[in-house]
């Protein structure tokens, strides 16, 4: 425009064809590319109802609500053959959700470690750090699921061997077996609800306690016993409630049934494969999204802080690390969506996941269609609320800069 | 696994998108391309679906449908397999990836009705039973309260599995695995108790251990399980040629015809054979059926009549060594039955 202005040297806006106009242009542009788009979409649609009506076949969400008639092996919420497809599909979304969550805190905790090891300057830390990545980040996470399963856990002792266990020490409360971990399961009493409540106190306390003390170290110069008071009001507290409440808590103690175990808790050997595999095989990849995160600071921001006076862990910790996470944020998210997605190989080993369940679903049924907009609405919102939750972390880690 | 996903996936597509499924005239569609695809077991499975070391396939069920391309074709050998798991195998049927399935599945009503299939022919009478270590000193299933079960899923199986033992006043746990493969390598790392499936697959699967005789069968059959033939819902000339390629086995048990024999046969004086095959002047029964008119030679050429198939494949002939019992013909006592051929 202004350079239009400039040649004609008059005020007036040129004349221009329509047809160049750029705002009626990007309108155009866009309606076109709707109406193509819903009409795909139509005919899509369209063309599933004839064809499911051609294969005598219905389409919609009903038969959710039959009868499942198939028993799960690992359910976290009360589940029998006797409840219906939409119950089957909650406990197989509820098993993903427990296994990415488990996943993705322990391929952070390992992937930072290592991460930070493979910079170390003990030789040995950093060659062995090397050599894990190396190894998890180069085979296919299907392999390093089947390796934990059929190569790990199936080769510890038998239930049989347990039971002889038991028998030359009849104490034992701790298994560790070819069919899970069994440890014992704490069970509730009345009261306990209380020594919660307790604990939450404790804790916004120890909050309230740690901001009022580092006013107070700003303000005076000294600080507060903050780990002691803290500590005793986390742990302490709670424990003295838990003591006037009768210790409301006993152990539900695993013992010998007919084939299996009986009672306490058991940590499946599928749901271990996989989750073993889910963390390690992530973590080779966060550890090199860490390195990378950390050499992208500048030397001199360590060299600073050892000029200051802090030893090589503080200046990490205090130092490098919070600017490192700005730049291993963006991609850390995309290694945690990677984890949500690929706990869908979870079917190899037989843990019912959503996608072992919606298969079978699918399979009874025989509603494909439904089955899969189910599968792909729930992970697409499994992913976007990651994302929305990495995106708000990384603003936050952002705003920190000065 | 990421196969299921894949197959219903484009299962999915092609019921959205696609012009080619449901396609009501799977004869001509065969016809077209040259060949049958025939959907088969895809952890071989011996004596329904297997492929030996350098690649051919042998079984009971792969009979059927070298009989279905021999009928239609006059040549066994123009069928293509495609190996499935239990839980792919519907969707692949439904998206016309496969023109017929026959990997030992159970005709029952809701694969009948809401699957959109349609079954008639049945190739092996079976019912659900339970293999044992042997060491475990188990005797019947009804001993079995409390144990792990190793289970295909996708399968009659695992619905019959949990109504047996919910009827039986007993619990279990479930392993549940998608592949054949997986929860026989469970079962023999001791994961599972007990491992339950067809009698059938149970003695196959028998067979595959390192050490068979350390395993047993527990009397108990806990289900039906007709196993035969599914073709997509809605095209009666595909299912009449599918279920006759299997009666022309069974009829030419029947009436004594061999693969031996089928051409001296075709000078016999009985009229029922004659019109069998096709030697009488004016049938016209394998054009009713789309067929040529040595439609019936052709398969008991290409593999045998349904004794000389059973035989081969599951019987004597066989390391399953199964015995007719249910599978014998009606005359001598068993279910194996054909209509008549007029
Ligand atoms: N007849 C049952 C079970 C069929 C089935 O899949 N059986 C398993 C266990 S014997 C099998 O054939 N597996 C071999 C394979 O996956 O190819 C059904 O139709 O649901």
């Amino acid at each position: 425009m202004a350079l239009a202005d400039a040649r004609t040297g008059s005020g007036e806006p040129p004349k221009v064809s329509l047809l160049y106009n750029p705002a009626l242009r990007s309108i155009v542009y866009q309606v076109v590319t709707l109406v193509v788009i819903v009409a795909a979409i139509w005919y899509a649609w369209n063309n599933v109802v004839q064809n499911l009506a051609r294969a005598n076949m219905t389409a919609g969400f009903g038969f959710l609500n039959s009868r499942a008639g198939f028993d799960l092996a690992q359910s976290l919420i009360a589940y029998s053959s006797d409840s219906t497809y939409f119950r089957a599909l909650q406990v197989g979304l509820l098993n993903t959700l427990v296994v990415a969550a488990a996943g993705i805190v322990t391929a952070t905790i390992v992937g930072l470690l290592v991460g930070i090891g493979r910079l170390s300057h003990n030789w040995l830390i950093a060659r062995l750090c090397t050599v894990y990545v190396e190894i998890f980040r180069n085979i296919p996470p299907l392999l390093v699921i089947f390796f934990w399963y059929l190569g790990v856990l199936a080769l510890l002792p038998s239930i049989r061997s347990i039971f002889q266990h038991l028998e030359e020490n009849p104490d034992a409360i701790f298994f560790i077996s070819n069919r899970g971990i069994y440890m014992p399961a704490p069970v509730f009493g009345d009261g306990f609800g209380t020594v919660l409540i307790a604990f939450l106190i404790g804790v916004v306390a120890a909050v309230a306690f740690t901001v009022w003390a580092n006013a107070r170290q700003r303000a005076t110069g000294q600080r507060p016993p903050v780990l002691w008071v803290n500590l005793g009001l986390v742990l302490l507290l709670p424990f003295l409630v838990f003591l006037v409440m009768g210790s409301p808590l006993t152990f539900d103690y695993a013992v010998p049934g007919s084939f299996n175990m009986r009672g306490g808790m058991v940590i499946g050997p599928e749901f271990l494969a996989l989750y073993l595999a889910l963390s390690l095989y992530t973590a080779s990849f966060i550890a090199e999204i860490v390195r990378a995160g950390i050499r992208g600071v500048s030397k001199g921001q360590s060299e600073a802080s050892y000029a200051l006076g802090l030893r090589p862990g503080q200046a990490t910790r205090l130092v490098v690390l919070p600017q490192a996470l700005r730049i291993i944020i963006p991609p850390l998210t995309s290694q945690y969506l990677n984890l949500i997605k690929n706990s869908s190989l979870a079917v190899a080993v037989g843990y019912a996941d959503l996608v072992a369940v919606g298969g079978t679903i699918l399979n009874q049924s025989g509603k494909s269609i439904e089955i899969i907009s189910i599968w792909m609405l729930i992970y697409v919102s499994i992913s976007l609320i990651t994302s929305l939750f990495m995106n708000w972390f990384n603003a936050k880690m952002a705003l920190v800069e000065r | 696994m990421a196969k299921t996903i894949v197959t219903a996936l484009v299962g999915a597509a092609v019921l959205g998108l696609g012009a080619t499924a449901a396609q009501a005239d799977t004869l001509s569609d065969v016809k077209a391309k040259g060949f049958v695809q025939c959907g088969v077991n895809g952890s071989n499975l011996a004596g329904f679906g297997a492929q030996d070391s350098s690649g051919n396939w042998a079984g009971l069920d792969v009979d059927l449908c070298k009989a279905v391309a021999a009928a239609v074709f006059g040549d066994a050998t123009k069928v293509k397999f495609t190996p499935l798991s239990a839980k792919d195998r519907f969707p692949a049927l439904q998206s016309g990836e496969i023109d017929l399935l026959a990997r030992n599945t159970t005709w029952s009503v809701s694969r009948d009705s809401q699957l959109g299939f349609d079954f008639r022919a049945v190739n092996y009478y079976d019912g659900q039973g339970f293999m044992v270590k042997k060491e475990l000193g188990v005797k019947s299933a009804l001993e079995l309260s409390g144990a792990s079960v190793c289970v295909q899923s996708g399968t009659t199986t695992e619905l019959n599995l949990a109504d047996y033992f919910r009827s039986n006043n007993m619990d279990f746990k479930p392993v549940v695995f998608e592949a054949q493969d997986e929860a026989d390598a469970a079962y023999n790392a001791g994961r599972c108790d007990a491992y339950t499936t067809d009698a059938s697959g149970l003695y196959s699967i028998r067979l595959k251990m390192a050490n068979a005789d350390d395993h047993m069968v527990l009397p108990e059959i806990i289900s039906k399980e007709p196993l035969g033939p599914a073709v997509r819902q809605n095209d009666s000339r595909w299912l009449d040629i599918v279920s006759w390629s299997h009666y022309a086995m069974v009829a030419a048990e029947e009436f004594g015809i061999t693969t031996a024999n089928v051409e001296e046969m075709k000078a016999s004086a009985n009229p029922d054979i004659k019109r069998f095959l096709g030697e009488e002047a004016d049938s016209t029964i394998g054009a009713d059926l789309g067929l040529p008119k040595d439609w019936a030679v052709q398969i008991i050429k290409a593999v045998g009549n349904y004794g000389e198939s059973f035989e081969r494949n599951v019987g004597e002939g066989s390391p399953l060594k199964i015995a007719r019992g249910l599978n014998g013909l009606w005359t001598n006592g068993g279910l194996q039955y054909a209509p008549p051929v007029r």
